[in-house]
C-alpha cells in the first residue's frame, strides 16, 4: 500500500475509587443530577481541594505496570478555560511533571508476533461535568456528580500503524487497568475512553502527516471503525489534492463516520501553571516500594506462568488470562479438581459458550469456581461420565444446586459395577445379533454403535470406558 | 472596674463575663449600640447580625453558667467579609456575591465559633481584597475614624475602622500583601499576619491562594495573641495548611527582649517614606533598644522587585480563583442572556469592579501562551531571590523591624485614580506575603493626629516571638491605647 497510518491514543481511565480526586463526594454511576457533588465540587467560593491518596497509589501501580519511572515529585496545575460543566474554570491536571513518566506495552500482533507501543506519560486528573442539552428546552442542564472524578490520562507513543494496532493497544491498557483493580474499564458509562490521534503518510516518509483527534469512541469496535473511517477520508483528501486539517472529530456510529468537532485554530490558550491549593506530590523509593508490593500478578507474567505449571498452550494460556477474574477461576477450579488440563477445557468450553450465550460476565456466572471445580471432581472420579457431567451443569446453571445434589437428585450416578453394567451388555447384543456378527467379523466401526446402545438402555449412566471393555472381552476375546 | 466595656481587653471581658459583672448578652448589646450609632459614619459593616449575635451570646451566657467555655467565650467580634458564614451572605465586597449565602463556616470562623464567641457583622473590604485603600468594595469606601476623609487602608478597611472605633474588641483580616497590616497602621491597631500555612485558608475566599493568610486585627498584641491561638493549627481542608505544633503565645508575652537581635532593612528607611513616619518608626525602635533589644542594620536587597513582583504573582493567581464567578451556579447573572458568551461576559462585566478587571486582566495576560516564562517563571525566580534575602537576614538578626506603611492614612480619593502609586503603599508588606513569614503591625507614635505602624517580621512559624516583641513594647508605650476621637 502507498499510504501509511500512524495513530496515537490518549485514553482516558476513570479510576475506581470511592470518593473524588480532590473532594470526599462519591463517584458512583447513575445518580439523579448533583446528588453527588459537594461545596468543592460546586466551586463555592473559599473552597479548597485536598488529593485524594488513593488516586496516586491506583496511578503508582499504573506507572509501575507498564515500566514507567514512576515520578519523586509531581505536580497538579490548571488548565484554564469557561465551560458551563467546568465549575471553577479551571481544570486541576498535570502537565509539565506527571506522575507517571514513560513505559511501553507488548501488544500481539494479527499475523502473530508482537510489537512494543511506547507510553508517553500518564498523568492524574478531574473529570469534569455533564452539560445536559435535551431535557430543558431552550436551556442547558448541568450535572457535576461527575465532576471531580478522578481519571488517569494515558498518552501512547505514535507508535501503531493499523486500526488493528490501535485496538491491540487500547485493549491491552483495559486489561491491565482492570487487572490492577484501578478501573472498572465500562467504556459505556465512560469509565473507559480513547481518543484517537490519526494521520498518514506516503510509505517511506518520515515526517508526521497532520493529524486529527477522534473523540467519542465509546467501544473497541468503533475504535477500529472510526479510525478506518478517518484513514480513507484523510487518504481521499490528499489524493484529490486537498489538506487534512489539524481539529478535533466527533465519531458518530449511527452513520459511522467522523465530522469536525472545532479546529486547532478555535483552540483555547489554556494558561496552565501550577495550582497554588495543592503541595507538589513527593514519593520516596519506600513509598513507591510499598505500592508495588500491593500489586497483582500482571497479565504478561500470569500467561507465562499459566504455560509453565499448567502445561498449557500460549493461545490457551493467553485466553485464560483475558481478564483476572477468569485467570483466578480457572486457577482455583486447576487447583481444585487438580486437572489443569480438564479444568481448561471447562472453562473455555462449556463455561465460556453457557456465559456467551447468556451474555453474562464470569463475576456473575451462576456456576462459580467452587461450583464447577464440585463437577469436575465427580467427572474425574468417575461418578459421572462426560455425558452426564454436561448434563449436571446446565442444571447447576439453571440454578438447581451443587454437583452433588443435582447426582443425588437425578439418581445420575454412573454405574461402575461390572455387574450391572454386564447385565445390560448382554441384553444389547441380544436385542442386536447383527451388529455383535459384524464386530465378531472384525467390523471395528459398529463398537460405537454398540457402545452407544449400551449407553443409552443404561439411560447415560453406565461407565463408558467399562462398556468398551466388556463388549470387547464378550464378542472378541471369547 | 470603671473603663467602659469597648476599653476593656479581651482578658478583662473575659474575666468581667466570669465574675458575672455582665453577661456576654449585654457586652453583644453595647457594642451593636456603638454600631448603630457610630457605623453610618463609617461604612465599616456590611452586614450586622444582631438576631444572631444575641442568640449566640445567649448561648455563650450558658455556657459559661455551667462553668464550661474557654479564654474566648461569650466575647463579640467581627468577621471580615471574605470568611465563610453559614446562613449568614458573604459578599467579599462584590456586586457579584451580593447574594451569596455559604453553606458552611470557613475553618477561621468555625474554630471561633467553637471558642464561643459572638459574630456581631460582617465587615467591609476592598473587593476580592483587592486594593489598599478599601475604595474598591461594591459597598461604598470605608472611612477612618481617625479622619473621616482619609481611607482606613485595606483590604481588611472595614475591619480596622470597626476595631478602631471599638465597634468590636477584635476582627478577623486577611492579608495578601499587606491587608492585615496597612489598616492596622493606617487605623492605630495591631495586626498579625502568620507564616503561611498556619492558618488555614479554608472558606477564605481566594485572591492569591499562594499569598493569602488570615489574622486578627486587634487592638494590643496580647489580644491578638489569643484570637490567633484559636484559629491557628493544621486543617485537613487546606493542603498548604502546615502540620506542627501551635506553641502557647500568651506563655511567652512576658519574656525579656534582653539581647534581641532587630535587623534594620535599609531599603525599608530610603526614599518614599514619609520623614515624619520615619521618625515616629525609629522613635519605636530606639524603645525597643531600651528594653535592651540590639538593632543592627540589614540589606534585603531585593526589596524593590517585591511590588513588582507581586503585581504579576497576585493577578496571575487571581485570574484564575475567579474564573468560578461565571453567573452560572451562584453569584450575579446578568439578565437575559443571549447565549453562553453574553451570560459570561456580561455577568462579570456587571458584577466585578475595575480593580478587579484591571488584575484579572493582567493575570490573564501573563499566564498568556508566548508571555509566561517572561512574567509569571521569572516572577517566581524573584520570589525566591526575594526568599533569600530573608533567609540570609534571618541568620543574623531574630526579628526585622521598619515602617508597615510609607505614609499615614491618606485622603480618600487621592490615590484611587492612580493604581501604581496605589500599589507602591504596600512596598513594604508585600515581601513577607511572597517569602510566607510571619509579620505584625504595631501602633508607633502617632503623626498629625493620624496612626502609624511599626512593622515586624519574623523568621517562619515565630509568631510568638512577634507577639512577645509587641507586647513588651505596649507594655512600656501607650501609642496602642490612643482612641480616634469620637469613638471614646
Amino acid at each position: 500500500m502507498e499510504w501509511e497510518t500512524v495513530i496515537g491514543l490518549e485514553i482516558h481511565a476513570q479510576l475506581a475509587t470511592r470518593s473524588k480526586i480532590f473532594s470526599g463526594a462519591p463517584t458512583a454511576f447513575g445518580a439523579a443530577p448533583n446528588t453527588q457533588a459537594c461545596e468543592i465540587d460546586l466551586a463555592l467560593p473559599g473552597v479548597l481541594p485536598v488529593l485524594n491518596a488513593e488516586a496516586v497509589r491506583m496511578a503508582v501501580t499504573f506507572g509501575a505496570a507498564i515500566g514507567a519511572a514512576v515520578a519523586r515529585r509531581s505536580v497538579f496545575a490548571r488548565k484554564n478555560y469557561f465551560y458551563p460543566d467546568l465549575p471553577k474554570g479551571y481544570q486541576i491536571s498535570q502537565y509539565e511533571q506527571p506522575i507517571v513518566g514513560r513505559g511501553q506495552v507488548e501488544i500481539a500482533l494479527d499475523g502473530g508476533g508482537t510489537k512494543t507501543v511506547g507510553v508517553t506519560r500518564a498523568h492524574l486528573e478531574e473529570d469534569a461535568g455533564k452539560s445536559l442539552h435535551e431535557d430543558f428546552h431552550g436551556m442547558t442542564g448541568i450535572d457535576l456528580n461527575r465532576a471531580g472524578t478522578p481519571l488517569l490520562e494515558i498518552v501512547s507513543e505514535p507508535d501503531m500503524r493499523s486500526p488493528a494496532e490501535a485496538v491491540a493497544y487500547a485493549r491491552k491498557i483495559h486489561q491491565l487497568v482492570r487487572y490492577l483493580g484501578i478501573c472498572d474499564g465500562n467504556m459505556q458509562e465512560g469509565s473507559f475512553r480513547c481518543d484517537a490521534n490519526v494521520s498518514v503518510r506516503r510509505r517511506g516518509s518520515d515526517r508526521l502527516g497532520t493529524r486529527t483527534e477522534l473523540k467519542n469512541i465509546n467501544s473497541f469496535r468503533f475504535l477500529e471503525r472510526a479510525i478506518q473511517y478517518e484513514v480513507e477520508r484523510q487518504v481521499d483528501l490528499i489524493e484529490n489534492g486537498g489538506a487534512v486539517v489539524q481539529e478535533t472529530r466527533l465519531y458518530d456510529p449511527a452513520r459511522d463516520e467522523t465530522r469536525s468537532m472545532r479546529s486547532k485554530e478555535e483552540a483555547n490558550d489554556y494558561r496552565y501553571f501550577p495550582d497554588p491549593d495543592l503541595l507538589p506530590v513527593v514519593l520516596d523509593e519506600d513509598d513507591i516500594a510499598a505500592i508495588v508490593a500491593t500489586m497483582p500478578e500482571l497479565p504478561d507474567a500470569k500467561r507465562e506462568r499459566f504455560e509453565r505449571a499448567y502445561q498449557l498452550s500460549a493461545y490457551d494460556a493467553g485466553l485464560l488470562t483475558a481478564t483476572r477474574e477468569t485467570a483466578d477461576y480457572f486457577e482455583a477450579v486447576a487447583q481444585g479438581c487438580g486437572d489443569a488440563k480438564l479444568a481448561a477445557n471447562w472453562v473455555m468450553g462449556d463455561l465460556a459458550a453457557a456465559l456467551n450465550r447468556d451474555g453474562r460476565e464470569i463475576a456473575d456466572s451462576p456456576v462459580d469456581a467452587m461450583g464447577l471445580t464440585g463437577l469436575l471432581q465427580r467427572l474425574r472420579d468417575g461418578t459421572l461420565s462426560g455425558k452426564l457431567a454436561k448434563d449436571v451443569f446446565a442444571a447447576m446453571w439453571a440454578g438447581e444446586g451443587s454437583a452433588d445434589a443435582i447426582i443425588e437428585a437425578r439418581g445420575l450416578r454412573q454405574v461402575s459395577d461390572v455387574g450391572a453394567i454386564e447385565a445390560i451388555v448382554d441384553q444389547v447384543i441380544a436385542a442386536n445379533p447383527d451388529q455383535a456378527g459384524q464386530l465378531r467379523a472384525g467390523k471395528d466401526k459398529v463398537m460405537g454403535f454398540l457402545v452407544g446402545q449400551v449407553m443409552k438402555a443404561s439411560q447415560g449412566k453406565a461407565n463408558p470406558a467399562q462398556v468398551n471393555e466388556i463388549l470387547r472381552r464378550k464378542l472378541l476375546d471369547s | 472596674m470603671s473603663l467602659p466595656l469597648h476599653e476593656r481587653s479581651l482578658g478583662q471581658l473575659a474575666a468581667g463575663l466570669r465574675a458575672r459583672e455582665f453577661s456576654s448578652r449585654e457586652l453583644a448589646t453595647h457594642y451593636l449600640g456603638r454600631i448603630a450609632r457610630l457605623d453610618p459614619g463609617l461604612n465599616s459593616l456590611v452586614t450586622t447580625c444582631a438576631e444572631d449575635a444575641l442568640a449566640a451570646a445567649d448561648a455563650a451566657d450558658a455556657r459559661l453558667a455551667r462553668g464550661d467555655g474557654g479564654p474566648l467565650t461569650g466575647l463579640p467580634l467581627i468577621h471580615k467579609d471574605i470568611f465563610c458564614t453559614q446562613g449568614v451572605r458573604t459578599s467579599c465586597g462584590s456586586r457579584m456575591l451580593d447574594t451569596f449565602v455559604a453553606p458552611y463556616d470557613a475553618t477561621v470562623v468555625a474554630r471561633l465559633k467553637a471558642a464561643g464567641t459572638v459574630m456581631l457583622g460582617k465587615a467591609n473590604m476592598d473587593e476580592f481584597a483587592m486594593g489598599s485603600s478599601n475604595e474598591t468594595s461594591w459597598y461604598g469606601p470605608v472611612r477612618n475614624p481617625w479622619d473621616p476623609d482619609r481611607v482606613p487602608g485595606g483590604s481588611s478597611g472595614g475591619s480596622a475602622a470597626a476595631v478602631a472605633a471599638r465597634l468590636a474588641p477584635v476582627a478577623t483580616g486577611t492579608d495578601t500583601g499587606g491587608s492585615i497590616r496597612q489598616p492596622a497602621a493606617l487605623c492605630g491597631l495591631t495586626g498579625i499576619k502568620p507564616t503561611y500555612g498556619r492558618v488555614s485558608r479554608w472558606g477564605m475566599i481566594a485572591f492569591a491562594s499562594s499569598l493569602d493568610q488570615g489574622g486578627p486585627l486587634a487592638r494590643s498584641a496580647q489580644d491578638a495573641a489569643l484570637v490567633l491561638q484559636a484559629v491557628a493549627g493544621y486543617d485537613p481542608h487546606d493542603s498548604t495548611s502546615v502540620d506542627a505544633p501551635v506553641p502557647e503565645y500568651a506563655a511567652t508575652l512576658d519574656d525579656g527582649i534582653a539581647g534581641l537581635r532587630v535587623g534594620l532593612p535599609k531599603e525599608y528607611f530610603g526614599e518614599g517614606l514619609d520623614p515624619k513616619v520615619r521618625h515616629s518608626v525609629e522613635t519605636a525602635i530606639a524603645e525597643l533598644r531600651r528594653l535592651g533589644a540590639q538593632t543592627v542594620e540589614i540589606s534585603l536587597a531585593n526589596t524593590a522587585l517585591a511590588v513588582p513582583t507581586y503585581y504579576v504573582v497576585a493577578p496571575a493567581e487571581c485570574s484564575s480563583n475567579l474564573a468560578r464567578y461565571d453567573g452560572v451556579r451562584y453569584g450575579h447573572r446578568c439578565a437575559d442572556p443571549k447565549d453562553l458568551s453574553d451570560l459570561y461576559e456580561r455577568s462579570r462585566a456587571e458584577g466585578f469592579g475595575a480593580e478587579v478587571k484591571r488584575r484579572i486582566l493582567i493575570g490573564t495576560y501573563v499566564l498568556s501562551a508566548g508571555y509566561y516564562d517572561a512574567y509569571y517563571l521569572k516572577a517566581q525566580q524573584l520570589r525566591q531571590l526575594i526568599s533569600e534575602d530573608f533567609r540570609r537576614a534571618f541568620a543574623e538578626v531574630d526579628v526585622i523591624a521598619g515602617p508597615t506603611s510609607p505614609t499615614t492614612a491618606f485622603r480618600l480619593g487621592e490615590k484611587a485614580g492612580d493604581p501604581v502609586t496605589m500599589y507602591l503603599s504596600d512596598i513594604y508588606t508585600i515581601a513577607a506575603n511572597l517569602a510566607g513569614l510571619p509579620a505584625m503591625s504595631l501602633p508607633a507614635e502617632p503623626v498629625g493626629g493620624l496612626p502609624v505602624g511599626l512593622q515586624l517580621m519574623g523568621n517562619y512559624f515565630a509568631e510568638a516571638r512577634l507577639l512577645n516583641v509587641a507586647h513588651r513594647l505596649q507594655e512600656a508605650t501607650d501609642w496602642h491605647r490612643r482612641v480616634p476621637p469620637g469613638c471614646e
